[in-house]
């Protein structure tokens, strides 16, 4: 789960990262407010969009007047950004974050994610702090500092010390980036996030050190037991499939092409959407439905799928394990004879009771098309989206 | 031969009691496992399927002699039945949980660097359909009757494109020595490797078929293992060539993050080590078929 960046500021501060002063905004007025709170005589305008690349979209303005924050924050509010992370669609911008402006001196970089190959945290950090880090990774790697953190008794002050000195930074504010590095360590194991990120970590002229963008995502899996966490999804900044999908218990990520697909199982999913694209059409969705392929679950799945105005048709792709195929073409019948389907339904069903399952659907009043194997599946769905027809 | 299991080898049920392990021990009973027992804190004592119940793991394995265990334990609390099974001297544990929290894993992994190498359980999963070897041992959820008796080893992080490639194979006459689930989270148990390292040893096993998918390095690890450690041929899949980077494909661990994890980018690593790639999912039983053929 992702969250907003003035959320992880919040976060992040109360373990002890040290963040400019700032305020959210709901319109206008309360923008140009949190300006005249905050003081000085500059702040920055920030879109609170679940994404990155904000500023070279315009998510971002420093303004030098509350006439400039109020005019900005018009402008922005209700407006949608695009970035070149969101898609064409791009993020409904309904919360701004208003920030006094930092006079930075030294920019750094620092990251924290799950590794899989040490399946421990590791913390990145670079001197290069502003640009985004694949860049880094690619133009200069060596410049990359990797800490992998032990477990057990977690991110360690010298480990930190030495990429502050490795830093080059003064010896004045070595300790204080120091606990820094050590503030963020702890919000991601305590938190059970899966990134910590801060681009960039700041030093000011005045010799502070501020976090001025935070990033923070955390694990699903682990949200039952961070209430804190959970209850700052933000569901304005989800695909509306993939938010309906989620209230209802199913696994689902929408995609740009016109073959609906409701399967079981995420590997099966994954190959069934590479057949149908080796056959020369494009998945609409990724959807696993789960072991136990119960019919209510598959009418579920129909609803969903279809509520994509991009399908043209729709493949089934079950194999039955625990569960079995009768119950899932029941599923199928059901789903069917209920819901106004005016697409191709292809249904490929295997596993246990097999037969059973086709001759449901065969001896049923609905129309579809059915097929014995992956392959046969894949290339009957993409000859049917093609030619437009119900069969 | 097999790996792993076999209808000897003593097994507790870890979540014994519960609707699913409840469920999935009376079908692996009916296949032919030795279950001797189960584990339900403060269910001690009492008798499920015929069979006794214990608290502790370590009650159990005192008790029945256990040497492997399966997890059906809720989410919250799987983590810990996991570490239960490692302090209790089991060799082998299968974790079906789905839903377990990445940290919860990291900390088991961390825990279980205690034992030495040779005293290590050995964890298969979480996420996973377990194990399974064909006319002999169910350790798992998968249907027994769509898997055949054979001599071709199978590894796959996914449970139905398991059961996918296990029916192709059947269809054609291929049969199965054992086929083993090692999950879709991010941090699991044994890897890739691990298992191709026991079908190298295993009498019974002549090839094997490692069903991957996008996601991590342990893929890229094991198709290097392949080339440098192995004689038997391996036949390997990717799944995910349609995935976007950056999305989670049902799998927490099928996600795009960082560079070889795509589908294409693997396929390139396995075939640079001399895994012939299966090229579409439709072609399990095939380009097995022929790597069995073109094999003495």
């Amino acid at each position: 789960m992702d969250i907003h960046e003035y959320q992880a500021k919040k976060l992040l501060a109360d373990f002890g990262v040290p963040i400019p002063l700032g305020g959210l905004a709901y319109s206008p007025e309360q923008a140009q407010y949190r300006a005249s709170e905050i003081g000085g005589n500059r702040w920055v305008v920030k879109a609170q969009v679940h994404t990155g690349g904000r500023g070279k979209a315009g998510g971002i303005r420093v303004c030098s007047s509350e006439q400039e924050v109020w005019t900005a924050a018009d402008e922005m509010l209700g407006s949608r950004l695009v970035t070149s992370q969101t898609g064409p669609r791009g993020r409904g911008v309904y919360r701004l974050y208003i920030e006094s402006v930092a006079e930075i001196d030294r920019e750094i970089y620092l990251g924290f994610v799950l590794d899989r190959e040490t399946e421990r945290v590791m913390m990145m950090v670079s001197a290069a702090g502003g640009m985004e880090i694949e860049q880094v990774a690619e133009n200069d790697p060596d410049s990359l500092i990797r800490i992998v953190i032990e477990p057990a008794v977690g991110l360690q002050s010298f480990q930190s010390r030495e990429v502050a000195f490795a830093l080059g930074l003064d010896a004045s504010i070595v300790t204080e980036v120091a606990n820094t590095l050590k503030a963020c360590y702890r919000s991601f194991r305590d938190l059970d996030a899966t990134m910590v990120e801060i681009n960039p970590l700041v030093v000011t002229v005045d010799g502070r050190v501020l976090a001025l963008d935070a990033k923070m995502a955390f694990d699903d899996n682990a949200l039952f037991k961070r209430d804190q966490i959970s209850e700052l999804r933000d569901k304005s900044q989800e695909d509306p499939r993939e938010m309906k999908a989620k209230d209802r218990g199913l696994s689902y990520v929408g995609l740009d092409g016109d073959i609906g697909c409701i399967i079981n199982g995420a590997g099966l999913a994954m190959a069934t959407m590479d057949m149908i694209k080796i056959a020369g059409g494009e998945p609409a969705n990724f959807l696993d439905i789960g072991g136990g392929a119960s019919p209510e679950r598959v009418a579920k799945a129909f609803n969903l799928v279809l509520s994509d105005e991009n399908v043209k048709g729709v493949l089934v792709n079950i194999f039955a394990g625990i569960n079995r195929c009768d119950w899932v073409a029941q599923g199928v019948v059901k789903a069917m004879q209920d819901l106004d389907i005016e697409v191709p339904v292809v249904v490929r069903l295997s596993g246990t009771n097999v037969e059973e399952g086709r001759r449901i659907l065969e001896e049923s009043s609905v129309s579809l098309i059915t097929a014995d194997t992956l392959a046969e599946a894949a290339e009957k769905s993409v000859v049917a989206v093609m030619e437009g027809a119900r069969i | 031969m097999s790996i792993v299991i076999d209808n000897q080898t003593p097994v507790l049920v870890q979540g014994f009691t519960g609707r699913i392990g409840s469920f999935h021990s009376k079908e692996m009973m009916e296949y032919g496992t030795h279950v001797v027992g189960g584990v339900t804190p403060g269910r001690g004592g009492t008798v499920h399927h015929g069979l006794p119940v214990f608290d502790t793991v370590k009650a159990a394995v005192a008790a029945t002699g256990a040497e492997a265990s399966i997890v059906f334990v809720p989410p919250p609390f799987a983590a810990d039945a996991i570490m239960e099974a490692a302090d209790g001297g089991l060799s082998t544990c299968v974790c079906i949980t789905d839903g377990i929290p990445a940290q919860d894993m990291m900390r088991v992994k961390r825990y279980m660097r205690r034992y030495k190498a040779e005293n290590r359980m050995q964890l298969i999963g979480p996420n996973c359909a377990g194990v399974i070897s064909p006319g002999k041992a169910l350790l798992g959820i998968m249907p027994g009757h769509i898997y055949k008796q054979g001599e071709v080893g199978i590894i796959g992080r996914s449970g139905t494109l398991g059961y996918e490639a296990a029916s192709q194979l059947k269809a054609l006459g291929i049969g199965v020595s054992t086929s083993v689930g090692i999950g879709g989270d991010p941090i699991n148990g044994s890897s890739f490797k691990d298992h191709l390292a026991t079908f190298e040893q295993d009498l019974q096993t002549r090839i094997v078929l490692m069903i991957g998918e996008i996601g991590g390095p342990q893929e890229a690890a094991a198709a290097e293992f392949a080339r440098d450690h192995m004689k038997k041929p391996v036949v390997g899949y990717i799944a995910g060539l349609t995935a976007p980077k950056g999305r989670t494909m049902g799998h927490a661990g099928a996600i795009v993050s960082a560079v070889g994890e795509s589908a294409k980018e693997k396929v390139d690593i396995l075939r640079e080590c001399g895994v012939t790639v299966v090229e579409r999912p439709s072609e399990f039983g095939s380009t097995v078929g022929q790597a069995l053929s073109a094999s003495p």
